[in-house]
């Protein structure tokens, strides 16, 4: 399982990482690895505020569905639009070109709190 | 079984039901041979009044077309007939192939991109059609208006289906307002407009421009059309329709005393996966030969759950296979034939009824196989007068549904209506 160094992790399984004042977010290489070849990803749009714990998206892959909710609350400022006609970019580079949503945080200490590499590591192995 | 069971007789597995309806007297007559049985239900079918008895010019939702014998020579086959839910590609390359080749034909017919595995009826696809549009704005536009001329049945799924959606559904309480000024209703809340052409009156509707004046207010454009209607006029995919919805019971269904009936549903590829309802895929097998799979499911609730779009999959499989069949029998040059024997035969008894005392045609709007007639009496004595005197089945009471239409007919005329019925019905209407 690849980790981000800097990023911290969702129990939902999406990670997050600091760019300034902004937050990007997408989901972790174990996920892009149990949901396997992703074939759809439906974001939200700019300007929509959201509150941790809210669905902000779908990914799709040719197994399941799932949503995608928010690791913490925050306004998207951008999404990555290119996701649309490439999901299979989420597989390749779920922490680098497979990035999901940027947001302005509403409570940037949320960032705080949620799981660094090791944690979220020693929480999939718990998972099972 | 009784004794591994533990109980002693049959009548002991009763025993929890009260005493005194355990074995309740019923007063049948005494029982009759399967022979004599017959002769009961032929007596009794014998009073049923049927479209083949007569000539008929009830339409207004449900239409007699001409049925080939192709349709049931293939469809009463029992690879067909007998299966259900039957789409493991393993084994239902047929049944799945049939589905793959309705939805080309459905989206060639409205000219879309992609058509499901069929609902219902037009009234359910048509209620599908407007959970799609909220879903495709993500739930955040909550209005639908809709056009009085929308099939009123329609109109009433629509409600009776998304209750509890907190949908405001609009439009039609004006039972008179024409699309142009529909439109103006349609703002940044509403998520779809819903109009109907050839609408319930028989009238074709001009979608020219619609969609742009729809679309300039974010929602999206809900064309009801008649399937038949589609041999001879423009698409409404061609309008820049975003859904096509309708009733493909025309399509080599038949009436069949009122059902089972065939709901056609086709989109753009943008809308795709806020579509309801079953979707078959071409695809090739790993010895690279052509396949055909259920696709897309993933947006289905055996999957999403309550959050997928709807909670149907069920699709009226036999049914679109009639219509896959008729559709493919009569080619596109016989689908304009029959469209046109309507129009021309619809336009003929207009002419005709015009010309009686007493009776004026409604509207100047062009017409395809329906056309309204104002009567000098009430509908229905006219109608009661039409069958007991000439075994003609009459039209549609109109004022059942619109106030401004009280002894208001709505008479409907296909390719089955030969020049001497129709003779036969305005010389009965003449006299009448």
């Amino acid at each position: 399982m690849k980790l981000h160094p800097e990023a911290r992790y969702a129990k939902t399984h999406e990670w997050v990482r600091k760019d300034g004042d902004e937050i990007v977010t997408g989901i972790t290489d174990h996920a892009q690895e149990s949901l396997s070849d992703i074939v759809y990803v439906e974001l939200p749009e700019v300007g929509d505020s959201l509150e941790r714990g809210d669905t902000f998206g779908v990914v799709e892959s040719v197994k399941a569905a799932s949503d995608l909710y928010m690791p913490m609350g925050g306004e998207i400022s951008a999404v990555n639009e290119t996701l649309e006609n490439s999901p299979e970019l989420v597989n390749q580079d779920p922490y680098g070109k497979g990035w999901m949503i940027r947001f302005r945080p509403s409570a940037p200490p949320e960032f705080d709190d949620m799981m660094d590499g090791a944690a979220y590591e020693a929480f999939v192995a718990e998972e099972g | 079984m009784l004794a591994a069971v533990g109980v002693r007789s049959i009548e002991a597995l009763f025993e929890d039901v009260p005493a005194r309806v355990r074995f309740p007297d019923l007063d049948l007559p005494p029982a009759l041979s399967e022979m004599e049985a017959r002769w009961e239900l032929e007596e009794l079918a014998g009073a049923n009044l049927t479209t083949a008895d007569g000539p008929c010019f009830l339409g207004a939702g449900a239409y007699r077309h001409f049925v080939p014998a192709v349709v049931d020579a293939f469809l009463r086959r029992g690879e067909f007939y007998t299966a259900y839910t039957p789409y493991q590609p393993e084994i239902s390359q047929g049944t799945l192939q049939a589905i793959f080749e309705y939805q080309t034909m459905i989206c060639a017919l409205t000219g879309m991109e992609v058509s499901n595995a069929s609902h219902y009826d037009g009234a359910t696809a048509t209620a599908e059609a407007v959970i799609s549009a909220i879903n495709a704005h993500r739930l955040r536009r909550r209005k639908v208006v809709v056009s009085p001329f929308v099939h009123p049945e329609y109109r009433a799924v629509v409600r009776t289906y998304t209750q509890g959606m907190g949908l405001t559904i609009v439009g039609d309480e004006d039972s008179e307002v024409e699309l142009p000024d529909l439109v103006s209703q349609v703002d940044a809340e509403t998520a779809c407009l819903i109009a109907q052409t050839p609408n319930f009156l028989g009238q074709i509707e001009d979608l020219a421009g619609l969609a742009d004046a729809v679309h300039a207010r974010g929602a999206l454009l809900v064309v009801v059309a008649d399937p038949i209607s589609l041999g001879l006029l423009k698409p409404p995919g061609a309008f820049g329709a975003d859904v096509v919805v309708g009733d493909g019971q025309g399509l080599g269904v038949g009436l069949n005393f009122g059902g089972p009936s065939l709901g056609f549903f086709a989109t753009r590829m943008e809308y795709v996966r806020r579509m309801a309802g079953r979707l078959v895929g071409q695809t090739a097998d790993v010895e690279g030969q052509r396949g055909f799979v259920l696709t897309l499911s993933t947006r289905e609730q055996h999957i999403r759950r309550e959050k997928a779009t709807s909670n149907i999959c069920t699709n009226e499989g036999l049914v679109a296979l009639a219509a896959a069949i008729y559709m493919a029998a009569l080619g596109r040059c016989g689908m304009r034939q029959v469209a046109e024997l309507c129009y021309h035969k619809a336009h003929y008894a207009q002419e005709r009824i015009a010309e009686i005392n007493g009776f004026s045609v409604v509207g100047d709007k062009p017409f395809f196989k329906e056309f309204v007639v104002r009567c000098p009496r009430p509908v229905k004595e006219i109608n009661d007068y039409l069958l007991e005197e000439e075994g003609i089945i009459g039209g549609y009471d109109l004022g059942r549904d619109y106030s401004h239409l009280k002894d208001h007919m709505l008479l409907c005329v296909t390719e089955m209506n030969p020049r001497e019925e129709i003779d036969l019905l305005v010389e009965a209407l003449r006299e009448e």
